[in-house]
């Protein structure tokens, strides 16, 4: 049985310097040796290292930490150590004491080939990764910022160009199989795999650990309960909202405080859009062809934001569509628009219940009733108010669904001087603005202002149109 | 700019690569024609044949021209067309 050394070092380690005596004394045993060298191909001296500087090899052999030193048996691996450790390179190479002069133990250092990013580049490069999507190669003068725009892959601002390494990178972020098929995105009914959500993420400016927000928002998309279809062809304002529940949301750096709603978070603001380019760019939902919102809204680029769980007394989103405490979920709901209700004045709950239920009935058209579904953003000043009341979310949503119940004389057609309206046979009805289960109330926004939002749905919310849906993120 | 880099299609791949050339319109009658002489020698004969041939047949015609055929056509030359115009004709003559 012939037996052959491999060991890969680099020069910009002082354990790799500290060997070199080491790698001499195997190169004169009767046993080959070969020498792979990172950084310097003069490196070790003496030795005829082989230049590795394309880290190819080191990848192929699955180097962590050098110097690392492997003895091959017959072209087959039959034994590896890593950093200096005189009994175990005694021990792997059978040749007895070595390196006498040098301290028993030193460790190494990382491989090149495991430097941050550098995986993926080499996977790339070398091996054959799990990517199926079809390339489209860009040579210069074109910009391939440029040529996603005039492809048609953009919402109007710059993406990420997705490179294969960039891809590969995102789907660390999963375990999932980049192939599976995810399901059919409206309006194109087309497939979507892991891969192609991957994909988009990137372009949207996604890490690789927010893949498991994406991936369950966009399962929550297809829902047939959430209509996607549907949102995406109407008319009006509305577009897929999401808001983020459970510890995932504190992992990956959402923002659930000041701002809240706005820009500046990388996670809240990626996140959304990634939802929105996958519609877009798998789906061929665009502007223009099948989506055809009069005016749209901001919220179509991305509206995505954390609830605010600092309150242990404050039931989450999450824990009340049905997803255990404790786990992390999505909720979309089909949002159409921002009412501010900024209320400095009122001091009871039973005030700012009446007050928010003046925001509320004004959604879409103020004699509009039983067809538009809403979230109320409560500000944790407006909360605090609530909860010094003693109310808790369930007694809010009774109050603002009650003082949200409005006579038919004045919604009926002409009341107001307004010719909109509700059939005259309902003159004498009291009509509910929300159909039951149709109010949804979270806590987001700043420690300062006595404000919050209100963000109506669609105007075909509900069994008929779209509900919201929660989906636990897969950890 | 790049020397080269390689991207990962984000669509279903419905369509192809290459992206086709735009569809003309199905008829000239009721369109204002633009005529872009590019700048290149001779061109102009050329141009003044079509746009003769054009009104000829009743249609309303715009005459255009880049400042050089070196260099690409300037941004407010191509807004200007855009704004102007439904189909152009480019002269390439020599």
């Amino acid at each position: 049985m012939s037996a052959h050394f491999v060991v890969v070092a680099k020069r910009d380690c002082p354990t790799c310097d500290l060997v070199q005596p080491v790698l001499h004394e195997i190169a004169a045993s009767c046993a080959g040796l070969t020498v792979y060298t990172q950084d310097d191909p003069t490196f070790p001296a003496g030795l005829d290292a082989i230049d590795d500087r394309s880290l190819e090899q080191s990848w192929r052999l699955g180097i962590e930490t050098v110097p690392t030193l492997i003895r091959f048996e017959d072209d087959a691996e039959a034994g590896r150590t890593a950093g200096w450790d005189r009994a175990e390179w005694s021990r792997v190479t059978g040749l007895g004491l070595l390196g006498a002069d040098l301290p028993d133990f030193q460790p190494g250092c990382g491989s090149k080939s495991v430097d941050p990013g550098m995986p993926e580049i080499l996977e790339v490069a070398f091996g054959e990764p799990p990517l199926a999507a079809r390339a489209i190669d860009v040579h210069a003068p074109e910009d391939e910022h440029e040529l996603c725009f005039s492809r048609g892959w953009s919402d109007g601002l710059p993406v990420v160009p997705p490179t294969p390494v960039r891809v590969l990178r995102m789907l660390k972020g999963t375990a999932r199989d980049p192939q599976e098929i995810v399901g059919v995105i409206p309006p194109n009914n087309a497939l979507c795999t892991v891969e192609k959500i991957a994909i988009n993420a990137v372009m949207a400016g996604c890490k690789p650990e927010y893949m498991p927000v994406v991936l369950a928002a966009v399962e929550a998309a297809l829902e047939p309960g959430f209509a996607m279809h549907g949102l995406l062809c109407t008319t009006y304002f509305s577009s897929p909202m999401v808001v983020v529940n459970g510890p995932v949301a504190r992992r990956i750096g959402m923002n659930s405080g000041v701002n809240a709603l706005g820009q500046g978070n990388r996670a809240n603001a990626s996140i959304g859009r990634a939802l929105q380019l996958v519609i877009r760019n798998v789906g061929g939902g665009v502007p223009g062809g099948i989506d055809r919102a009069t005016l749209g809204w901001p919220g179509k680029y991305t509206l995505c934001f954390a609830e605010d769980e600092s309150d242990p007394d404050w039931q989450p989103l999450g824990v009340e569509r049905g997803i255990a405490p404790g786990a992390s979920a999505v909720t979309l709901f089909g949002g159409g628009g921002l009412s501010p209700n900024m209320d400095e004045g009122s001091r009871s709950p039973e005030s700012l219940a009446r007050s928010l239920a003046m925001t509320l009935n004004s959604i879409g058209h103020p004699k509009l009733v039983e067809c538009i579904d809403a979230f109320v953003v409560l500000s944790p000043e407006h909360c605090r108010i609530f909860k010094e009341g003693g109310w808790d979310k369930a007694r809010i949503k009774r109050a603002l669904m009650a003082a949200t119940v409005r006579p038919g004389s004045e919604l009926v057609r002409g009341a107001g001087g307004v010719d909109a309206g509700v059939k005259p046979e309902l003159v004498r009805e009291a009509m509910p603005k929300f159909r039951e289960g149709g109010l949804n109330v979270v806590r987001a926004g700043g420690g300062a202002g006595l404000m919050s939002a209100v963000i109506g749905g669609w105007m075909a919310s509900g069994p008929r149109g779209s509900s919201p849906v929660t989906k636990e993120v897969e950890a | 700019m790049n020397d080269g880099i390689r991207l990962l299609d984000p669509t279903a791949e419905t369509s192809p690569v290459r992206r086709g050339r735009r569809a003309p319109p199905p008829a000239l009658e009721g369109l204002t024609l633009g005529l872009l002489d590019i700048g290149k020698a001779r061109g102009s004969t050329f141009l003044d044949r079509l746009e003769s041939h054009f009104t000829g047949r009743g249609l309303d015609v715009k005459r255009y021209a880049k400042p050089t055929n070196t260099r690409t056509a300037p941004i407010e030359l191509a807004q200007t067309v855009a704004e102007e115009v439904d189909v152009v004709v480019d002269a390439l003559s020599d």
